[in-house]
């Protein structure tokens, strides 16, 4: 209360001081502190961190909570809470915490908060259930170790473990959040508002959708590389604004900075545009499931379920173009569905060549000679100049007589209807990167065949691509402990797609953050902004 | 009266009601919440059980009517993307938008005026015609185009003025307010030029068509006669009766200043209820929309009632009829 009386004396000081001298404007007031101020498309959603799987909030929430095992600049496992970790079983994984750490409130990190948090993330209304084995059992072994036992040996068991954040079972406890607000609540939740992590930062403010300000954590147990002591958080919806507020150096980072403002802000001589291969991978997916495709000129049956007429898609649209003059070349072609930073033998699958003339003898061999018509869905806020990627794709297939009808809507209406029961959708272009961060992602949601309701396998298979040889490939990966045959089956799931024609992966496109000449960062291609890596010259 | 003023609230109700189902209506159309609620890697079954749990798949009437019954209680419900109630979130953003409001009715009345008396008075003069410019331009750019404009110019070209937020705010009881620091009065001006600029020019060519009629008449050429200086006629006589339609008209365009801060607020990515109002449509966040258009709803009833009010206050004519009729 003392503190807000003072704000306000103080506050009323300048304004009486500006009133009276009438010169207000242009007088920056005086920083003691070395104030990092950063802006973002979008909100930091909630403070909880198993509400919202959403790439800027979980680095956000970096900031305040730890995990047990993070990673690196290059996305490398490195440890955290846990000092060290072993697997003294194939099903036994075994966790030696950090002594000495403490949580914001002050109380004592210790093996009950692991086995709390591992309970809560897995628990109803999580968005983070998958970060953690559903299989696996937590238990305390003694107060700084804790053992992980599983029903199946799982070699990439701990590969979400950097996003799952360790929570405190006490403070849960005394505030009503032991159990993760889901998206139905009829109460507010504390979690959402506050923390209460280990982290090199605390929040000092949160406004939701306004303004949250960092301030560092005097009680921290490591050595942070970072020298800001305070970082305030703005979302500017409006990409002029947040370019704008940039270029004026009223803050030291945005993203993104759209395509067409980059040579802009380049040019500026305060903030540079850093540009790096994102984890994201676009491409194309075709409906293969339906008899008779939606909205189609073809009636009876569904042109897509002929191998030849998704071979002549692939091959009549240009990628090398698109990257080149819809993406400004910030955009890296790509054969396969996931990035070749996250699989080491992406190099070796290479990407078919633009052929139109083939596609079109494709097309004619399959009983389409003057080709056809058909719907294709595409969202025009969601990922990099995606309307525009679908318009080139559009008018690439006019060449070879297919007369596409484009569907370009806000993400909000696009993902209800291509996710709607039944995915209604006949060709679609969608965005992935696998959470986990491994290509057995990729083979079970994407690739993997939509047959069990129930199972999420192919959950995100809009056009059912269906191939049980896939689903051998991903059951098989999830268990193979041995590095290199687990790539090699990796390389054989990838193989099949492109041999099936089951996707047209087009590229990954850049990261585009803009970044004042002051601050130093670390740039990681999950594009997720880490304070405890940012300095700036004070 | 209190029959007319029943009879007006009855009325308000009824607009209040039609405004919510119009607005469920429309809510069909704006996608799913589902999506923006949770994470890409959820479960389809998941998804529809929290479809199901939200009451999505019923019939729109159905909503409708569970939804007006919350309200009826006080009960606005709970923001689907910051999990906190749609009450506590709008009355939180509420004094930015009232605060940016006022400024800008009061940039527009005041800058308004003085030139539409200056270009009645000055007709002939080079100031008057560039004044008459201006407000053609007023009338006719986009808001969001005169706000990138100011933006370009006082924030990132000559750095006088901050381009976004509200800078600091002081908080007083349940109001924060940016009057009290110096970075938070800096940040208003350009938001409320922006959002005052059409006012501005409506003002000022009312003001100018107004005071031109009123010069021509009788009163005034007696005015002359007598001898009274110019600024006595002008100022003392011609622009007292100028002024009562402005202030009408001022009085109305309040609420459509308010309602309408929407683009401003959005360009300037100042923290008010039309920001707010913006986000939640881009995240088919439905409590926050159907709260945000009653409120305008409501707003816009209570001025109307208010100035019907007035009227019958103001002009004895109207009482009589009203008693009448009553």
């Amino acid at each position: 209360m003392q503190r807000r009386c003072d704000a306000v004396t103080s506050s009323l000081k300048n304004a009486l001081l500006a009133l009276g001298l009438m010169v207000g404007l242009g007088a920056a007031p005086a920083e003691a502190q070395n104030v990092f101020r950063f802006a973002f498309q979008g909100d930091i959603k909630s403070l909880d961190p198993y509400s919202l799987k959403e790439s800027f909030t979980i680095g956000m929430h970096g900031a305040v909570y730890e995990s047990l095992i993070t990673r690196d600049k290059n996305l490398k496992y490195a440890p955290q809470l846990a000092e060290s970790w072993e697997t003294p079983e194939p099903t036994r994984w075994r966790f030696h915490l950090r002594k000495g750490v403490k949580f914001h409130d002050g109380s004592p990190f210790t093996a009950d908060d692991v086995i709390f948090s591992a309970n809560r993330v897995r628990a109803p209304g999580s968005n983070f259930q998958t970060n953690v084995p559903s299989d696996a059992e937590f238990v305390k072994v003694d107060d700084y170790t804790v053992d992980m036992k599983l029903k199946t040996p799982n070699p990439i068991a701990i590969a979400q473990f950097s996003t799952w954040y360790i929570m405190s079972k006490a403070w849960a406890e005394k505030n009503n959040a032991v159990q993760p607000s889901p998206p139905t609540a009829t109460s507010p939740s504390y979690a959402a508002l506050h923390e209460n992590g280990t982290g090199p930062f605390v929040i000092a403010e949160h406004q939701p959708g306004v303004r949250t300000v960092f301030k560092k954590f005097p009680g921290y147990w490591d050595k942070v590389e970072s020298n800001i002591d305070e970082a305030v958080f703005t979302t500017i919806g409006n990409s002029a604004t947040r370019v704008a507020a940039l270029l004026s150096g009223e803050v030291d980072w945005i993203d993104p900075v759209p395509l067409q403002d980059q040579p802009r802000v380049e040019s500026s001589g305060n903030a540079v545009v850093m540009a790096g291969p994102e984890l994201r991978t676009i491409f194309l997916g075709m409906d293969q499931s339906r008899d008779e495709l939606k909205d189609s000129s073809v009636k009876g049956k569904n042109p897509f379920k002929d191998k030849r007429v998704r071979e002549a898609f692939y091959l009549a649209i240009d990628e090398d173009t698109i990257a080149k003059r819809v993406m400004r070349g910030q955009a890296t072609p790509s054969a396969i569905l996931i990035a070749p930073s996250l699989y080491d033998r992406s190099g070796e699958i290479k990407r078919p060549a633009y052929d139109p003339k083939k596609a079109k003898a494709l097309l004619t061999e399959a009983g389409y000679p003057d080709g056809f018509t058909l719907t294709m869905d595409c969202p025009n806020d969601r990922y990099v100049n995606d309307e525009a990627i679908c318009q080139a794709v559009v008018s690439m297939l006019a060449r070879v007589g297919v007369k596409v009808n484009l569907n370009a809507q806000p993400k909000a209406k696009y993902f209800a209807k291509v996710l709607a029961p039944g995915y209604d959708t006949s060709f679609y272009l969608v965005g992935w990167t696998p959470s986990s961060q491994d290509s057995h992602n990729i083979l079970y949601e994407i690739a993997g065949c939509r047959n069990d309701p129930k199972s999420g396998r192919g959950g995100w298979n809009l056009g059912n691509y269906c191939n049980p040889k896939i689903d051998e490939i991903a059951d098989k990966v999830e268990q193979e402990t041995d590095a290199k045959t687990r790539d090699a089956l990796i390389k054989e799931g990838f193989d099949t797609i492109q041999a099936d024609w089951g996707y047209i992966p087009l590229h990954q496109q850049a990261l585009a953050w803009g970044v004042s000449k002051k601050v130093t960062l670390v740039q990681r291609p999950d594009n997720m902004l880490m304070l405890y890596w940012v300095s700036k010259q004070p | 009266m209190l029959a007319f003023l029943i009879r007006r609230l009855a009325q308000a109700a009824v607009v209040l009601a039609v405004v919510g189902l119009i607005a469920f209506a429309m809510f069909r159309f704006a996608g799913d919440p589902v999506n923006q609620i949770v994470g890409p890697d959820t479960p389809v079954s998941e998804r529809a059980e929290i479809r199901k749990s939200l009451g999505l798949d019923d019939p729109v009437l159905l909503q409708f009517g569970r939804y007006a019954g919350n309200v009826l209680r006080g009960d606005f419900g709970i923001s689907y993307q910051f999990r906190q109630p749609v009450t506590t979130l709008l009355a939180e953003r509420m004094p930015a938008t009232l605060e940016l409001a006022f400024c800008a009715t009061l940039f527009a009345l005041s800058v308004g005026i003085l030139m539409g008396v200056y270009c009645a008075l000055r007709r002939e003069t080079f100031l008057a015609k560039l004044f008459q410019a201006i407000s053609l331009v007023g009338v006719s750019l986009p808001t969001f185009l005169i706000g990138i404009l100011l933006i370009f110019l006082f924030s990132v070209t000559l750095g006088w003025l901050p381009s976004y937020g509200r800078g600091d705010t002081v908080r007083i009881g349940g109001w924060t307010t940016g009057f009290l620091t110096v970075s938070g009065l800096k940040a208003l001006i350009l938001p409320s030029i922006t959002l005052g600029l059409f006012q501005m020019t409506l003002i000022m060519r009312l003001v100018r068509a107004e005071m031109l009629e009123v010069l021509r008449t009788d009163y005034i050429r007696f005015a002359r006669a007598r001898g009274l200086t110019t600024r006595a006629i002008h100022f003392g006589h011609a622009l007292k009766n100028t002024l009562v339609p402005v202030i009408t008209i001022a009085g109305l365009q309040l609420g459509s200043v308010i309602a309408f801060s929407i683009i401003t607020e959005t360009v300037f990515q100042w923290p008010g209820m039309g920001l707010l109002f913006v986000q939640a449509v881009q995240n088919v966040d439905i409590p926050i929309m159907s709260a945000y258009l009653l409120l305008v709803a409501a707003i816009f009833v209570t001025i109307n009632l208010v100035v019907d009010l007035l009227y019958t206050v103001v002009d004895p004519r109207l009482r009589t009829s009203v008693g009448r009729t009553a």
